[in-house]
């Protein structure tokens, strides 16, 4: 009993793609042959489970015994962290906008977005290790090796935040008479701080985390101890500096989001206290 | 006081928006812009204070042609051109007050401009208006926390905030009620007659535009086909400039 004008319609709801399956096969494939090529093996994860178990039993109890060691690192890289972002988001700020598409001439986006990307090009271990040549051991060269990485990140979100922006208000200001540097105070500006604050609240805290790392490479900070303690096996006093490092970001984390919250919500302190330092909701729209 | 002469214009080249307008608009008194939609009348008003460059005409406005103005003596043109928008143009993160001080951009230096600090003078006017518009108490609001209404009463004091000879308005009421619309419309007349300024206005609402206008100007694909009183503006002509008659009644 079936109605014969039904055997010219199509059976199949969807149309079928073989190449979804090609790529999944591919890949199960891949993941083989790379443990293959690793000796990534079973035998070889249990040989590497038992030193690991050695290796964290001598963390333990932490020593913090050297402390003074441990709060001058920290004070540095603490250092290196907020001067770097400083100047990251000062020099970022002119960077970004003027690589802004929707607001700048080709000839002069050009420039600023190539600064960016090469400013993103590499991880700031690598940026540290030139600057340690060309500066030298110390400080400085994480300065210069955060800035620059604060630049590439603040630089770019900036530039994609002014580009989203929208032009009504722009050409509402535009259309008063008002000159150029008016028009961004007024016009751009508030559209786009609210972004900017927690791109730059984000920046400091990665750049905390990194300024632990530059010392490693002798660009100053606590890491350069951490080093020097884990190639001497002192693994309790290099327990004792993952713990104060670890204790760093969250301060750093809570100080962030408390920046946030003033800027963005419009939180005073009292409010900030009385919230245990959560961020406020956006202010809901009053509809009238 | 504002004349257009042979003004055209095309985004894309051999396909007119505006073919050959001409228009003298009077020093004082409402002229409004009717026509479909797609037939160039936001076109023709953002030319005047070039937020749209013509391909060819000029632009007469005190004694200058805009249409060949750039740079500072276009901006200086500009601050004596307010405009209102369709869909407000507030910026919507600043107060009411940023919002309304922004019209005096044009006067104060930037520098001064990226501190608030504007002109006592200024601030005084800013707060009168607000009256007028009656918004008082509402300068410390953020722009995004008011209604449609409230925030084009707030883009007519933007504009009226510049003491513009001309006041522009592209589709002041197209996003609001139709009571809404008929209150900004009273207060724009308002506010254009006691200060006498000659506003142009775009609509596509005819009613509205017999009520309110002085002078009516009927646009149909890009040219001018009717420019009279209101009272001349008959079914046969509102046929011409929109085309079919099955929307009269």
């Amino acid at each position: 009993m079936t109605d014969p004008s039904a055997a010219s319609l199509p059976t199949e709801p969807f149309p079928r793609s073989v190449w979804p399956r090609v790529a999944a096969i591919a890949l199960v494939g891949y993941v083989i042959y790379a443990c293959a090529q690793l000796d990534v093996s079973p035998a070889r994860v249990e040989t590497g489970l038992e030193n690991a178990w050695r290796f964290f039993s001598r963390l333990f109890p932490p020593n913090f015994a050297r402390w003074e060691l441990l709060a001058k690192g920290l004070k540095e890289s603490l250092e290196i962290a907020v001067l770097a972002s400083a100047l990251g988001i000062v020099l970022a700020l002119p960077i970004g906008l003027v690589a802004a598409r929707n607001l700048m001439p080709a000839w002069a986006t050009w420039p600023a977005r190539l600064i960016i990307v090469a400013a993103r090009s590499f991880h700031p271990v690598i940026v540290a290790i030139v600057f340690v040549k060309a500066v030298g051991f110390g400080a400085l060269a994480g300065i210069l090796a955060l800035t620059v990485a604060s630049i590439g990140f603040i630089g770019k979100l900036f530039t994609e935040a002014i580009e989203e922006i929208s032009l009504k208000q722009v050409e509402a200001i535009r259309a008063t008479g008002a000159p150029f540097a008016s028009v961004l105070a007024f016009g751009v500006l508030p559209q786009v701080f609210s972004r900017f604050i927690g791109f730059a609240t984000y920046q400091l805290d990665s750049n905390l985390r990194n300024s632990t790392m530059v010392g490693i490479v002798g660009a100053g900070g606590i890491g350069g101890t951490l080093f020097a303690a884990f190639q001497r096996f002192d693994y309790d006093f290099v327990c004792a500096i993952l713990i104060a490092i670890i204790t760093l970001i969250m301060i750093g984390e809570v100080l962030a989001t408390g920046v946030r919250a003033i800027f963005i919500g419009n939180a005073t302190l009292a409010d900030l206290l009385r919230r245990g330092g959560t961020a406020p909701r956006e202010r809901h729209l009053e509809d009238d | 006081m504002l004349s257009l002469k042979h003004l055209s214009k095309s985004y894309v080249t051999g396909k007119p928006v505006l073919t050959d307008v001409n228009v003298d608009v009077a020093a004082q008194g409402i002229t409004a812009i009717i026509g479909a939609s797609g037939t160039g009348k936001s076109t023709l008003i953002r030319c005047v204070n070039r937020l749209v460059d013509p391909t060819s005409g000029e632009i007469l406005f005190d004694g200058a042609d805009l249409a060949k103005l750039s740079g500072r003596p276009l901006r200086h043109a500009r601050r004596h051109i307010g405009m209102v928008f369709q869909e407000y143009n507030l910026v919507e993160r600043l107060t009411v007050m940023e919002n309304l001080l922004s019209g005096r951009l044009g006067y104060v230096s930037p520098w001064r401009a990226w501190r608030r600090k504007f002109p006592p003078d200024d601030i005084r006017r800013a707060y009168e208006l607000l009256d007028v518009v009656g918004l008082s108490g509402y300068a410390h609001r953020r722009a995004d926390a008011l209604s449609g209404g409230q925030r084009q009463r707030v883009g007519i004091a933007r504009a009226v905030m510049q003491e513009p000879k001309l006041l522009l308005a592209d589709e002041p009421t197209s996003s609001l009620d139709p009571k809404t619309s008929v209150e900004i419309m009273e207060l724009l007349a308002e506010v254009a007659r006691s200060r006498n300024i000659p506003v142009l206005i775009n609509m596509h609402d005819v009613e509205l535009a017999k009520r309110f206008a002085d002078r009516v100007i009927g646009m149909a694909s890009g040219r001018i086909v009717f420019d009279g009183p209101p009272s001349e503006l008959t079914d046969a002509m509102l046929t011409t400039i929109y085309g079919g008659e099955g929307w009269l009644q």
